[in-house]
C-alpha cells in the first residue's frame, strides 16, 4: 500500500523536477540551498565529525542526521572549521566549550561518566556471580537427595515395584 | 520472608531513581559558560546596522543579554514581561536578534515593545553558536568583569526576575 503510494508520488515528482529543471535557466537560482561544499571528500569529513555530536534541538539526533536550523549551522561551523584546516579534536573541544560535554553523541570517557560507560558491565558482573551461586546451590541439592539413604518406606515401595510382573503389551 | 525483601528494595530504589528522572528537565542543560567570560562579539546594532556594539564597551557595568528573534513563539510569552523588567531600572537588557530579518525584527519591536537598550542584528548565527544557544529565548546575566553568572533557557518569568535576577544584579552591583 505504502509502497504504490511511493511510486505514484515518484511518477508524480520525477516529470516534475524534470519540467522544473528546464526551467532552470530561466530562474535565478538561490544560492541560500547551497549547504554543500564541491569537495566530496570535504564533505565526508564534515559528516563524520557530524556523527560525533548531539543536535540539541531535538536530542536523541546527531547533528549529521538532524535537519534543525541549528544543526544546519553547526554543519557549516563544522565545514569552516575544517576548510582552516582544524582537527577533528578541535572541533569536538569547541562544542564541548559551548555546549557543555552533553553534545558529543558518544561521550568521553573520564571520571564522570566512568559509571555511565562501565555501569552495563559491572551489572552483567553482578548478575553473573548471582546466576552462578543459584546454579552451584541448586546443583548441591540435587546430588544431596540422590545420595541419601532409602528410609524404610522408601526401599520397601522400591521392592513392590520392582517385583511387580511385567505388564504384557 | 527474608528471601522477598531483596527483589523489594530494589524494586524501590528503581522507583527512586525513576522519581527522581521525572523531575529533571533534559532540555535544560547545565552551560559550561557560567562564570566563564562571556565570548567576544562585535555585531552591528539592529535599529542602526552602521553602528556596531562589541562586548568590550560594556565592561564596566552588569548587564543582561536576552536571546531573541520575531520567528520565536516563546519569545512573545517572554517579551511582555521583559517590557516590565525594562521598567523596574533594574539592570540594562541587551537584545541579540538571533537569525531575524531585520524588518521581521523592527516590527515585531514596535508591536510588542522595546525592552532593549539595544538590540544586536546576529543574522547568521555565529555569535548565537558562541554562546551556546540553542533553544531562543535565552538569557544570560553578565556581571562588571564580563563574565556570564548565570543563564535562563526558555521564556524568563516574573518570577525568576523577582527572585533570582534581581537578588543576583544587586549583589553584583554592590
Amino acid at each position: 500500500m505504502i509502497r504504490s503510494l511511493r511510486r505514484g508520488l515518484l511518477s508524480l515528482l520525477v516529470p516534475m523536477l524534470l519540467a522544473a529543471n528546464a526551467f532552470a535557466p530561466l530562474v535565478a537560482r538561490a544560492n541560500e540551498a547551497a549547504p554543500l561544499s564541491a569537495d566530496p571528500a570535504l564533505e565526508l569529513h564534515v559528516m563524520r565529525v557530524a556523527e560525533e555530536l548531539r543536535c540539541l534541538v531535538c536530542q536523541n539526533e546527531t547533528i549529521a542526521a538532524s535537519n534543525a536550523d541549528l544543526a544546519v549551522d553547526l554543519r557549516r561551523q563544522i565545514r569552516l572549521k575544517l576548510q582552516q584546516g582544524q582537527s577533528e579534536a578541535q572541533i569536538l573541544d569547541f562544542m564541548v566549550e559551548r555546549y557543555g560535554a552533553f553534545v558529543r553523541y558518544r561521550p568521553a570517557f573520564d571520571a564522570k561518566t566512568a559509571l555511565l560507560w562501565l555501569g552495563p558491565f559491572a551489572l552483567l558482573v553482578v548478575a553473573a556471580i548471582v546466576m552462578m551461586q543459584n546454579i552451584r546451590k541448586r546443583r548441591v541439592g540435587v546430588s544431596d537427595t540422590a545420595s541419601a539413604p532409602l528410609s524404610a518406606a522408601e526401599a520397601q515401595r522400591a521392592t513392590e515395584l520392582l517385583s511387580r510382573e511385567p505388564v504384557q503389551p | 520472608m527474608k528471601r522477598g525483601l531483596i527483589p523489594l528494595a530494589v524494586f524501590i530504589v528503581l522507583v527512586g531513581f525513576l522519581a527522581v528522572g521525572l523531575t529533571l528537565k533534559p532540555r535544560e542543560l547545565p552551560s559550561p559558560l557560567i562564570d566563564k567570560p562571556a565570548p567576544a562579539f562585535s555585531l552591528p546594532l539592529l535599529a542602526t546596522p552602521a553602528q556596531k556594539l562589541s562586548s568590550a564597551d560594556l565592561r564596566g557595568k552588569v548587564w543582561v543579554l536576552n536571546v531573541w528573534a520575531s520567528w520565536c513563539v516563546a519569545c512573545r510569552e517572554e517579551h511582555a514581561t521583559l517590557v516590565e523588567m525594562a521598567k523596574l531600572n533594574l539592570v540594562p537588557i541587551y537584545g541579540l536578534n538571533y537569525k531575524d530579518e531585520r524588518g521581521a525584527a523592527l516590527g515585531w519591536l514596535e508591536r510588542f515593545g522595546n525592552p532593549y537598550v539595544a538590540s544586536l542584528a546576529d543574522t547568521d548565527g555565529v555569535v548565537g553558536i558562541d554562546y551556546g544557544v540553542y533553544g531562543v529565548p535565552e538569557t544570560f546575566v553578565i556581571d562588571k568583569a564580563g563574565v556570564i553568572r548565570r543563564k535562563f533557557i526558555g521564556p524568563v518569568t516574573p518570577d525568576a526576575i523577582r527572585n533570582e535576577i534581581a537578588p543576583l544584579v544587586a549583589k553584583l552591583n554592590s
